[in-house]
């Protein structure tokens, strides 16, 4: 298991369309993905679920990776929030 | 019972779209579909769980087929919403989950979907986050979509042939799937929620009158009815007579229509060279476009209550200053003026109140000067928003000077507040009072002098001094906006407010009623705010008269004793300088 911490940079926070491509993304990987924020804990390959966070700019979000590939995973999602999703900060 | 059914009722509500149309009722009842709880026996297991995946395959294929006709006819951005619905749909995850627990629990799909999808929308109708709330009613029409599925109801079997569709509301996927079959228009209870329906149907061209509040109670199912979405009136069984009026007056509007074509860039000036102040009253963000597109040279009411919409506890100060900031900034350097919360009375109210009158009771600055942390995170937050010197802030329901005193005290507060925490604001934030109660009217003198300005809202002025309910059929008729003792009160407001330099606007519908525009232009009034689409006529009707001979107009008008020569002289005139100007207000009036 791996965990990091990562801070939404993007001005509009998760809305739909990072949600989307951060479940994109982690869909690729064989390793369980859970965020955790705020005490609250849900399937980071679950858009719905992403959606619920909420997450706005600048709150701090818990990644956590489980399986075979999971150091591969943690990076390819990471190098998602470090470019703000391709969003303006 | 023939009598009653048959008699013309006028139901009036929010103008959302222009244009008239005369049809048969369908009335959509918008009523979640009902969920059973049922056990199943183990070997019925997989037949559920193929039923649940049938009914997903079909809710994506109809998804499917709205997101594609609503980016052909409407564009990318209202498309969107659509794609996020898909998405959920395709949500793995949730739908393992759920098939995980009809193994697990030998219960029937819809129950499970039922309970696992509110599991998230209940969640997310709690957060702070106006975004994330939308987002709640994307996930429950996805919710109810597949529900609906998996039970194999149709849902506009009835639907044959062209008809008005009457709801509660309707969601972006009711207006956009409906508009696809032979709809004339639209008419709903409720118009906040359905603000995105609303810009649907203009981006449409379908007329809708929201927020009738009445109209699935009077309305039934093949009712003959004839739809205003310019003046926002639906008529229920409309006489030949009225039928035949609202036909010429399509025909005219659409004329007219052409000629305000290029009036958007154009100042509301008279011809002897008065500025007017003509801006738009809003109640959503997502309605900034069209009022600029309308030519609105700002907003002269925010109605921050849209902000409440479908919540329970009062958006931060955060939140507030988020919206408000971009409204400020999308206007500017025109001027953006909110309206603290005006909750209670048939609005949005945090508490669960029981109040036998709510109209007289716990609503406006009441409210706000009773929860000082929820007021001065509002103010705080206008401030924030007035850092480029185009905002302005006003109180609703104020009665006495002492409110206002108060009111003004905790925009001090509010100021200190920002100055210690090295926030920027407008130091000299115009600050005004909506004179909508009769005693503020009267004592408009003494209030002018503690403000920078007065908005007059005649809407519930002119309920509480005619003591009319306008939702109250039997007396609707004498809801008189040119009942002598009401101009003569905008006479005195008006003098009142000019008296000690203070300027004197409008916001409530009276405003927006061609007829009355000479009549204000002469009484001095300095700012009107109206509906955005009626804006481009009243701005067409300032650049075509004087002040002079409005004046004129407005002197006779107040030694005339009755609404009936008023509005007829009114009418006369405003015929005589605009021959071609279609006259909203006499035609859907009753007789004197």
């Amino acid at each position: 298991m791996t965990e990091v911490t990562v801070t939404i940079r993007n001005r509009q926070g998760m809305h739909t369309r990072p949600a989307a491509e951060l479940v994109k993304t982690a869909a690729r990987f064989r390793s369980d993905f859970t965020i955790c924020k705020d005490g609250m804990e849900i399937n980071g390959k679950s858009i719905i679920g992403v959606m619920m966070l909420a997450a706005e700019q600048g709150s701090q979000l818990t990644l956590r990776f489980n399986g075979e590939d999971e150091e591969e995973a943690k990076k390819a999602v990471v190098e998602l929030f470090e470019r703000g999703f391709g969003e303006p900060s | 019972m023939s009598t009653v059914t048959n008699t013309e009722i006028i139901l009036n509500g929010i103008p959302a779209s222009p244009g008239i149309a005369v049809g048969p009722a369908y009335v959509y009842s918008k009523h979640v579909p009902k969920v059973q709880q049922r056990e199943i026996a183990p070997h019925d297991v997989q037949s559920e769980i193929e039923r649940l995946r049938a009914a997903v395959a079909r809710s994506e294929k109809e998804l499917r087929k709205i997101l594609a006709f609503t980016e052909e006819k409407i564009g990318r951005t209202s498309a969107l919403i659509f794609e996020a619905q898909i998405m959920i749909l395709n949500d793995a995850v949730l739908m393992q989950e759920i098939e995980r627990r009809i193994r697990d629990e030998l219960r029937n799909a819809e129950f499970i979907v039922f309970d696992e999808f509110g599991k998230y929308s209940r969640r997310m109708l709690g957060s702070a986050d106006a975004y994330i709330q939308e987002r709640a009613h994307d996930v429950d029409d996805v919710m109810h979509r597949i529900i609906r599925n998996i039970q194999d109801q149709k849902l506009f079997s009835k639907l044959e042939g062209e008809s008005i569709i009457v709801s509660e509301y309707l969601t972006p996927a009711d207006t956009v799937i409906f508009s696809r079959n032979q709809i004339l228009g639209y008419a709903t209870d409720l118009g906040g929620l359905t603000s995105h329906a609303a810009l649907l149907s203009r981006s449409l061209n379908i007329p809708a009158v929201l927020g009738i509040r009445t109209a699935t109670k009077f309305i039934t199912t093949g009712d003959r009815l004839a739809i205003d979405g310019y003046a926002g009136a639906v008529i229920v069984h409309p006489t030949d007579e009225t039928l035949d009026r609202l036909m010429q007056k399509a025909k005219r509007l659409k004329e007219f229509d052409k000629k305000l074509e290029g009036i958007a860039g154009l100042p509301a000036e008279t011809l002897d060279h008065r500025r007017i102040e003509l801006s738009a009253n809003l109640e959503f963000e997502t309605e900034l476009d069209f009022a600029l597109r309308q030519g609105s040279q700002g907003i002269g009411l925010y109605r921050t209550e849209g902000l409440l919409m479908g919540r329970t506890t009062f958006p931060s100060e955060e939140e507030q200053a988020a919206e408000y900031m971009r409204i400020a900034e999308v206007m500017f350097p025109h001027p953006v003026m909110f309206r603290t919360f005006d909750i209670g009375g048939d609005k949005f109210s945090p508490e669960p109140l029981n109040e036998e009158n709510p109209f007289l009771g716990w609503r406006g600055i009441r409210v706000s000067l009773d929860k000082p942390e929820m007021f001065l995170d509002q103010l705080r937050a206008i401030l924030r928003a007035s850092a480029r010197k185009n905002v302005r802030v006003f109180f609703p329901m104020v009665s006495k000077v002492s409110e206002v005193r108060r009111a003004k005290e905790f925009v001090e507060r509010a100021k200190a507040d920002l100055t210690a925490r090295g926030v920027p604001f407008d130091p000299k934030i115009p600050v005004g009072v909506m004179i909508e109660v009769p005693a503020a009217a009267v004592i408009a003198e003494e209030i002018a002098r503690e403000v920078d300005f007065l908005s007059i809202g005649t809407n519930d002025l002119i309920q509480y001094m005619l003591a009319v309910d306008r939702g109250n059929n039997l007396v609707a008729p004498l809801y008189q906006e040119f009942n002598p003792a009401v101009i003569r009160t905008i006479k005195s407001i008006i003098d009142a407010g000019h008296k000690h330099g203070k300027w004197v606007g409008m916001c409530g519908e009276m405003a927006g009623n061609p007829v009355a525009t000479m009549l204000l232009v002469g009484l001095g009034l300095d700012e009107f705010s109206v509906a955005p689409n009626i804006l481009p006529e009243i701005k067409k009707i300032i650049r075509s008269i004087k002040y002079k001979d409005a004046k004129k107009l407005a002197e006779r008008v107040l030694s005339l004793s009755t609404e009936y020569e008023i509005k007829n002289y009114l009418a006369s005139v405003l015929k005589a300088t605009l021959p071609d100007i279609p006259l909203a207000d006499l035609e859907t009036s009753t007789a004197p």
